[in-house]
């Protein structure tokens, strides 16, 4: 019986792109939804009913929701190819512990980076930079988060780098400067192809914050 | 083989607690750490926990795990008997969205629902019951969240099991009342009720004693922001 696989998204969203790297990590073919947030489809209210937000992984008619759950689903259900997390309890709990912290920090730091202005922003900007700065030591010298390979923790922070143009112009400053090694991390996820497939233009990224900020009234 | 196990905690703190009753539910002899974390953090928990500088942290032959759901997840994966997350993929999936939204809305509505005053409290009150009615919901049917046995959503969920009502009664508070969440209360008594949970839960004085000194900390943290 043929799996029937679909994915309720909005293409800016970093949570999204989490799920659309793993399902292009471990080779599931899927049916992608990209809904309006602003006029929420009947599907997505009946699929996640007590936050009524995207991603939403829908695998043969039963919904799953929150996008490291889903990210987990998917590496536990389809786990003869490219796993995601490691196979050791610690490596595993590691690799939860700074997702959570990624979750915990850089939506609401990045949010104020880009929509704020003035003592709020430098604020928000401070404390964005110390974050990128642990999570980056978390990296160590190794080419991915996950050691060797590209995995979990790799695809729970891709989809903020893909935002970093969107903050640097936002905020005016450099992340490279600050933070290289989280940089270039970037660099090498974007050369593979699940990665770049997946996550849309920066540039394009920035023009759609723009749009939002404009049409709430934010400089 | 010389396992070393040990837990930094604090008695009356249901996030602590919540590793303590994974470990006994699994038979695992561990040593206990009291931390005081309210007015001088100890070395041990800031070499352990640098980032968040919390408890708990579980450390494993030298091996600091912190962040309670990760915690419960790593013990489940260690120690394999008396499981405490579902086998099934889907299940699993369940259980970590219904912990997750346990601990992002339900732990936060619940403090602030106790905690504060005012119009402040009575909002908190109203998203409180919301939040409790979905909760709810997910249990009808089932003696547990995680059905016939205690796993991991209950495990997550004792704050409502064990502490809102000791809480609530030590401040005048009923968001937890029988009338308004009789699925939810009966589950609560089921839970408390479990071997090896009634005699590991935390006496009354002492989670007040917590949630005082909790309420007192986080007073003085406005008062000098202000």
């Amino acid at each position: 019986m043929a799996d029937q696989v679909t994915l309720l998204d909005f293409w800016p969203s970093m949570f999204g792109m989490r799920c659309r790297v793993a399902l292009a990590e471990k080779g599931v073919e899927y049916e992608y939804k990209d809904e309006d947030l602003w006029n929420k489809s009947e599907l997505l209210l009946r699929m996640n009913p007590v936050h009524k937000k995207i991603p939403i992984l829908v695998h043969n008619g039963k919904p799953v929701c929150e996008s490291l759950v889903i990210v987990e689903y998917i590496d536990e259900t389809w786990s003869h190819k490219a796993p995601l997390l490691p196979s050791d309890p610690y490596g595993r709990a590691r690799a939860r512990f700074w997702a959570d912290f990624i979750d915990k920090k850089f939506y609401n730091l990045g949010q104020k980076v880009a929509m704020t202005k003035g003592e709020e922003q430098e604020a928000a900007k401070k404390e964005f930079i110390q974050s990128l700065k642990l999570l980056e030591s978390e990296l160590g010298d190794e080419p991915f988060f996950g050691g060797k390979k590209f995995g979990f923790l790799d695809i729970s922070f891709i989809g903020f780098y893909c935002r970093f143009y969107t903050y640097e112009m936002c905020g005016n400053f450099s992340i490279e400067a600050v933070c290289p090694k989280l940089v270039a991390w970037g660099k090498r996820c974007m050369e593979k192809e699940s990665v770049s497939k997946s996550l849309p233009d920066p540039q394009k990224l920035y023009g759609f914050v723009l749009e939002v900020k404009k049409a709430m009234g934010i400089e | 083989m010389g396992e070393e196990l040990k837990l930094l905690g604090v008695w009356g703190s249901s996030f602590s607690w919540r590793v303590e009753i994974a470990l006994k539910l699994k038979g695992v002899e561990y040593e206990y750490s009291e931390e005081d974390i309210f007015h001088n953090k100890g070395a041990s928990l800031l070499k352990y926990n640098p980032v968040h500088k919390k408890v708990p942290v579980l450390v494993h032959n030298g091996k600091p795990i912190a962040e309670s759901q990760v915690i419960l997840e790593y013990i489940d994966e260690t120690w394999k008997d008396n499981p405490i997350l579902p086998r099934d993929p889907y299940e699993r999936a369940m259980a970590r969205f219904w912990a997750k939204f346990f601990d992002e809305k339900c732990m936060s509505t619940l403090w602030k629902s106790c905690m504060r005053s005012g119009p402040e409290r009575e909002k908190a009150y109203e998203e409180a019951c919301d939040l409790l009615s979905t909760l709810e919901g997910e249990l009808k049917g089932k003696k547990f969240f995680g059905g016939d046995t205690v796993g991991f959503v209950d495990i997550v969920a004792s704050f409502v099991g064990h502490w809102v009502g000791t809480i609530q009664e030590a401040v005048g508070d009923n968001v937890l009342n029988k009338d308004k969440f009789p699925v939810l209360c009966k589950w609560a008594e089921e839970f408390r009720n479990c071997p090896i949970i009634k005699e590991s839960l935390p006496p009354r004085d002492m989670i007040v004693a917590f949630f005082k000194a909790q309420r007192e900390m986080i007073t003085a943290f406005y008062k000098n922001k202000a």
